[in-house]
């Protein structure tokens, strides 16, 4: 019930992102939703796709350091304090959130949040068992 | 087994080697007051005459002779042979100013391929081994020095010179190269690229490798003798007395062997000139006593290092240098502090970075600052920025802890700093002084 994200160093240049996108894109990878952190040096591209293993493989073949980390897409009612209550849960079960980001578009016609934290399996359980489950990679197109 | 391509020269007594080198000497200081001006106004201005070089006890009274010398003496004025004995020039990169040339005869490029020779002999090469010479050949003395050694080891020489890595590493798998003769900074491209390949260790014939030309770390010959499955050796040598050769490693990989035969080593304070005991750190200074065409006397060589006499387990008796600490020209002085691009490499090295990085010195509001640019491993990376800004800091303390003072570390993007194929550019020095 986890989802594969792919996080890619971004040196902070001109151009960087462009490259990326466009041997994603060569290949008829779709983004589903993005992310970026940044220092004033360099930055790291978080990323769901709907390739992941295709993507990963083929941004490491034209040299970027890239890694992948399980995270939790959790679908959020698109209305006020829809995320509210998924953070309630989290704050009384003492689950800590490394980064959270939303996925492009609607699943659903509802909103989607990705989930990182320590234990993507443990999250994913949690939200099961308190009747919000996890959205299955498929919901976003991932394969 | 250790091998020898002459062996009563390299484990030759003591007695014997100082005897060579009293005798040797004389005769030089000879030479060069009879056919060279310069030095012989440059011994008058001292008072001295050859009578009061008796031998190697006397050295001291003789004047330095510094690469400033080697310039204004350019190109003819330190030649002590007609040019009609002389068959060949080399020429230092001129990297640091002008160029320097040196000259030869015949008879001093047979002494420094010989030199060359015990270099790869002591590697473990033989007239069995197929020796890739990857060093540029032509003014650069790296190529033709190792060229010419290596023929007299009667190897197999594939005289690729620098360069076309792709070719290279075709000829090392088709040639089955078992020694392979190049800078350390081309040796770790070399075996980054074969990683890249996919090729393991055992894939890779190669043997051996004889790198010198720039100074390299411990750490960075534990990464290339790892990535190639060789050894590594270290030889050392300079275009003003001959090129490499002039001292090199033996299979105890604890210092360099100089060649005693034919140089006189002394390591002096580099502030007061004075000549410290063995053991000490400090510049050291070469004395050519057998080069025919371009003898030197006292070359002050700006590389700091330790010079030391044991009994190796070699054989030789040879009196052995440490690898140089750097340059003193290399030096450079931040915030009053003396900073070595070899520490520096050394501690990326020890944080498992691989061997490419750049220094970046300027100066901002009359301060000086340091930037190290490495580039990212797949180790240091994390999809958390704070984990990645942990190992920043970490690589900041050490090299805190190493240099004293504050370096900026610039995480780069892999293989966004220029692969060198002869002498690495390490530094660049914006301050404008």
């Amino acid at each position: 019930m986890t989802i594969q994200q792919i996080s890619v160093f971004l040196e902070n240049r001109a151009g960087q992102l462009a490259e990326i996108t466009a041997i994603l894109a060569d290949k008829q990878i779709n983004m589903r939703a993005l992310h970026i952190a940044e220092t004033s040096d360099y930055g790291v591209l978080r990323m769901i796709v709907d390739q992941p293993q295709q993507a990963a493989a083929l941004l490491l073949e034209h040299g970027f350091i890239v890694s992948m980390t399980p995270v939790v897409a959790v679908v959020v009612p698109d209305e006020p304090g829809g995320l509210g209550r998924i953070l309630s849960l989290l704050a009384k079960e003492s689950v800590d959130v490394e980064y959270v980001y939303s996925v492009f578009g609607q699943v659903n016609g509802q909103a989607c949040m990705i989930f990182r934290v320590a234990d993507a399996v443990g999250l994913a359980n949690l939200l099961q068992a308190n009747g919000m489950p996890p959205a299955r990679g498929e919901a976003l197109g991932v394969h | 087994m250790e091998r020898y391509y002459q062996k009563d020269i390299e484990c030759a007594s003591r007695e014997q080697i100082r005897a060579w080198q009293d005798e040797r000497l004389v005769k030089q200081v000879r030479n060069v007051w009879d056919n060279v001006p310069y030095y012989r106004k440059k011994m008058e201005d001292k008072g001295l005459t050859p009578e009061d070089i008796k031998g190697v006890d006397d050295l001291h009274k003789l004047p330095f002779v510094t690469k400033a010398d080697l310039r204004e003496a350019y190109p003819y004025g330190l030649v002590a042979r007609p040019l009609k004995d002389c068959v060949r020039i080399q020429s230092t990169s001129g990297t640091t100013g002008k160029r320097v040339v040196a000259f030869y005869t015949q008879h001093d490029i047979d002494l420094w391929e010989d030199c060359c020779a015990r270099a790869i002999m002591a590697a473990g090469g033989t007239n069995e081994d197929v020796c890739q010479v990857s060093y540029g050949y032509g003014l650069f003395t790296g190529g033709p020095g190792l060229n010419g050694g290596s023929h007299k080891v009667g190897c197999l020489t594939i005289p690729t010179s620098s360069g076309n890595t792709e070719r290279q590493i075709m000829f090392i798998r088709d040639l089955n190269a078992t020694i392979l003769c190049c800078t350390p900074s081309y040796a770790a491209y070399l075996a980054e690229s074969m990683k890249e390949m996919g090729l393991t260790p055992d894939q890779i014939p190669l043997k051996a490798g004889i790198f010198g030309a720039e100074a390299w770390s411990q750490e960075m010959r534990r990464n290339i003798e790892e990535t190639l499955g060789i050894k590594a050796y270290d030889i050392y040598g300079l275009t003003e007395l001959s090129g490499p050769g002039v001292a090199f490693e033996c299979s105890a990989q604890s210092g360099m062997h100089i060649n005693e035969d034919h140089f006189i080593a002394e390591i002096i304070d580099p502030e007061t000139g004075e000549v410290l005991p063995e053991g000490s750190k400090g510049e050291l200074v070469f004395t050519s006593i057998t080069k025919e065409a371009f003898p030197l006397l006292r070359y002050r060589t700006r590389d700091i290092c330790i010079l030391k006499h044991e009994d190796c387990s070699c054989g030789r008796t040879h009196i052995k240098m440490s690898k140089p600490m750097g340059r003193s020209d290399d030096m450079l002085i931040i915030k009053g502090v003396n900073v070595f691009p070899s520490q520096i490499e050394t501690v990326l090295m020890g944080q498992s970075f691989a061997p490419n990085y750049q220094i970046i010195v300027d100066r901002v509001n009359n301060t000086d600052t340091m930037e190290v640019l490495v580039e990212m491993t797949p180790e240091m990376f994390s999809d958390q920025l704070s984990q990645v800004a942990e190992k920043e800091k970490q690589v900041v303390a050490a090299l805190k802890a190493m240099l004293g003072i504050y370096a900026k570390v610039r995480l780069v993007a892999p293989k966004s700093i220029q692969r060198s194929e002869g002498k690495a550019v390490r530094v660049i020095d914006k301050r404008k002084i």
